[in-house]
């Protein structure tokens, strides 16, 4: 199968988001601060900003993911397809089958072969699923992750066997299984190696042909490689909640950013 | 190793390895002055002579022996002569250094001999009274109508096991559904006053357990109640907290990455819980019930309470006396029949098997844990 027919055989359709007025709270504690950012459909929208800022915290509120710390809270509207994701009666569980998300550090479950573990999204939830469509989806997800080459011969080995960079593929594979509308990425090259960035960035420019893709990064050079879009968080001292300081096209972003702040930070003056 | 030099350095292989002993006290300003390829060496004690060492110590020791000394006293003296000889010696020729690590890893050692001494001397004595009784007989007789020589353990055997195994049927739900409850759902109050609960009946006299189900079953039964099915509740509240405890433990050390992962997949929490949490802690948590299991398995006050003490093979945990093998050996000991050695023959026998028991369960516990754990390799 080639990458056109694969593209050709998805059904789900990416979505755009819009995000208007979010305060994150975890507890009493804001920790970011009315942001109002749209996220546009089939594009890479990176989020950078130093270390503390909020980035994480606003990315892992888009699938409401943080909601499982305890006591973490949203107010504002997060609309995708146009509903509020954090309508009272929005299950955070369908959310999360929608919005799809790769972590820091590659995760991969250590019970289960490679082939289970791409199609964990659909077995965890119970879903029966003939052993010709497993293979046919397997085949698929690790395709679309640029992994089918290198695990083709020991799909059923375990995941943890795969090299740290490839751990990761498998992550993205297991993520765009589920057949999500929006791709969320967590800083997902910072334990992997330069030929691995490498390869997971080539990826995630093939991947936005289908999907809404925001990515968390601390890499500028990998922001301005992969994204179209670019959202600068900062924070204005320790305790303080996070703000998005500005966002807008990558290319303007990186030559002639409206912030002073901005223009600091991505050049390096500070960090 | 201490022979290695850099290619091309001043040390030769002879370097300050084969000097005399005088130069080999060196201090910091010495070593400063010194090429730096020759501060990488150190003199060492040859190999043999720690051997050497410890035959004259065993010398001094049976030199005590021949003397009349007690065999605690020669012992002690061999050992002393060791140590201190071993540390001088080590000290004159290798430095302080070496002479404090050469002193620390005897004393470690000799601790980890005097730790295993009591283990090794019980299962010896175990196997060694106890082994020979066990034929054919023993295993499928029961008591009854036995006074003197001959019987088994038929009856008390079952016992162990129809208590044990349902004494386990009830406390590993019960305890792994608490210690999933304590990690996966509690925070704050309840989860804190059930924690401190756990650990107060950890604390439990085994006893007062046994004295626990049976003022219960009193109340059901009446005054005088014996029955199986009350030693298995006396044993799983002796069993609930440790299932609770290495439960509770085993799932804390699965990453949380991993169930954020399964959340980012869109999977509910009790199927993550079930499906990717418990497969990961599986082989812990097998471990765990395993070593709970062989922990109750040997509790004798509790059954001699409820279970009481019988000659007869009972299967039915729910009406009358059920003998247990912890009580068996306490009842051949306590009310020997004639000849009394058959029946502390008997006694040995039991433990033997008891021991057997327990030992095979940590076996399968192993085993267990071997075959379950995530595997990094097919």
């Amino acid at each position: 199968m080639t990458q056109t027919e694969y593209q050709s055989r998805r059904t789900n359709v990416a979505k755009s988001i819009d995000v208007s007025d979010l305060n994150i709270y975890y507890g009493s504690f804001l920790a970011v601060e009315g942001v109002t950012l749209p996220i546009a459909a089939r594009s890479v929208t990176a989020l950078i900003g130093p270390s503390g800022c909020g980035k994480s915290t606003f990315l892992r509120s888009l699938n409401r993911m943080h909601e499982v710390i305890p006591g973490a809270r949203v107010q504002g509207k997060i609309i995708i397809d146009g509903r509020d994701l954090y309508d009272a009666d929005v299950d955070p569980v369908e959310v999360r089958r929608k919005i799809g998300m790769v972590f820091q550090r590659p995760n991969p479950f250590p019970t289960m072969t490679i082939a289970d573990n791409v199609i964990a999204g659909v077995r965890l939830n119970g879903k029966r699923i003939s052993k010709a469509d497993a293979a046919e989806r397997v085949e698929r997800s690790l395709r679309g992750a640029n992994l089918w080459g290198e695990v083709k011969d020991r799909l059923n080995r375990p995941g943890a066997s795969l090299s740290g960079g490839q751990q990761q593929r498998l992550c993205i594979a297991r993520a765009i299984a589920v057949e999500p509308q929006v791709l969320l990425m967590d800083e997902p090259c910072s334990a992997l190696d330069p030929i691995s960035t490498s390869a997971i960035e080539d990826l995630i420019h093939e991947l936005k042909e289908n999907y809404t893709i925001a990515i968390v990064t601390h890499n500028m050079q990998q922001a301005s490689r992969v994204s179209d879009t670019t959202a600068f968080f900062n924070i204005a001292g320790v305790g303080k909640p996070g703000h998005l300081i500005e966002y807008g096209s990558t290319a303007k972003m990186f030559s002639n950013p409206d912030n002073p702040a901005t223009e600091a930070y991505i050049s390096g003056r500070f960090g | 190793m201490t022979d290695q030099t850099t290619p091309g350095g001043p040390a030769s292989p002879e370097g300050p390895i084969q000097s005399s002993a005088a130069d080999l006290q060196l201090d910091h300003d010495d070593l400063a002055m010194m090429p730096f390829e020759e501060q990488l060496h150190s003199p060492r004690l040859p190999r043999q002579v720690p051997v050497w060492l410890g035959a004259a110590a065993l010398v001094v020791g049976a030199g005590l022996l021949s003397i009349g000394a007690g065999i605690a006293l020669s012992i002690v003296a061999a050992w002393l002569t060791f140590a201190l000889s071993l540390s001088i010696v080590s000290r004159i020729r290798e430095g302080a250094r070496k002479s404090k690590d050469r002193l620390a890893t005897l004393l470690v050692t000799t601790a980890f001999v005097v730790a295993l001494l009591p283990l090794v001397a019980l299962l010896w004595q175990v196997f060694s009274k106890g082994a020979p009784v066990v034929d054919s007989t023993f295993l499928t007789s029961s008591m009854r109508n036995v006074v003197g020589e001959g019987g088994g353990i038929y009856h008390a055997l079952w016992g162990t096991v129809l208590v044990t195994a349902m004494a386990t049927v009830m406390s590993v739900p019960i305890g792994l559904l608490t210690a999933i409850y304590l990690v996966e759902y509690s925070n704050g109050r309840l989860g804190r006053a059930i924690t401190f609960l756990v650990d107060v009946m950890t604390g439990i006299p085994s006893i007062v357990a046994g004295l626990f189900a049976y003022a219960l079953f009193a109340i059901f039964f009446g005054p005088g109640v014996r029955m199986g099915f009350g030693g298995a509740v006396a044993l799983s509240v002796l069993m609930i907290p440790l299932v609770v405890r290495s439960g509770e433990e085993m799932l804390k050390l699965v990453p949380h990455d991993l169930r954020e992962a399964s959340y980012a997949l869109g999977v509910p929490k009790w199927r993550t819980i079930s499906k990717v949490v418990m497969p990961t802690a599986l082989a812990g948590i097998v471990t765990g019930i395993t070593i709970a299991i062989a922990r109750v398995i040997g509790e004798t006050a509790p059954l001699l309470i409820i279970c009481g003490a019988t000659d007869s093979t009972n299967f039915n945990l729910f009406s009358g006396r059920m003998m247990t093998l912890p009580v068996y050996i306490f009842n051949q000991y306590k009310n020997p029949g004639i000849p009394a050695s058959a029946s502390v023959d008997r006694a040995w026998g039991a433990a033997f098997v008891l021991t057997v028991i327990v030992m095979a369960l940590s076996l399968v516990a192993r085993l267990v844990s071997h075959y379950f754990s995530p595997k990094t390799r097919a």
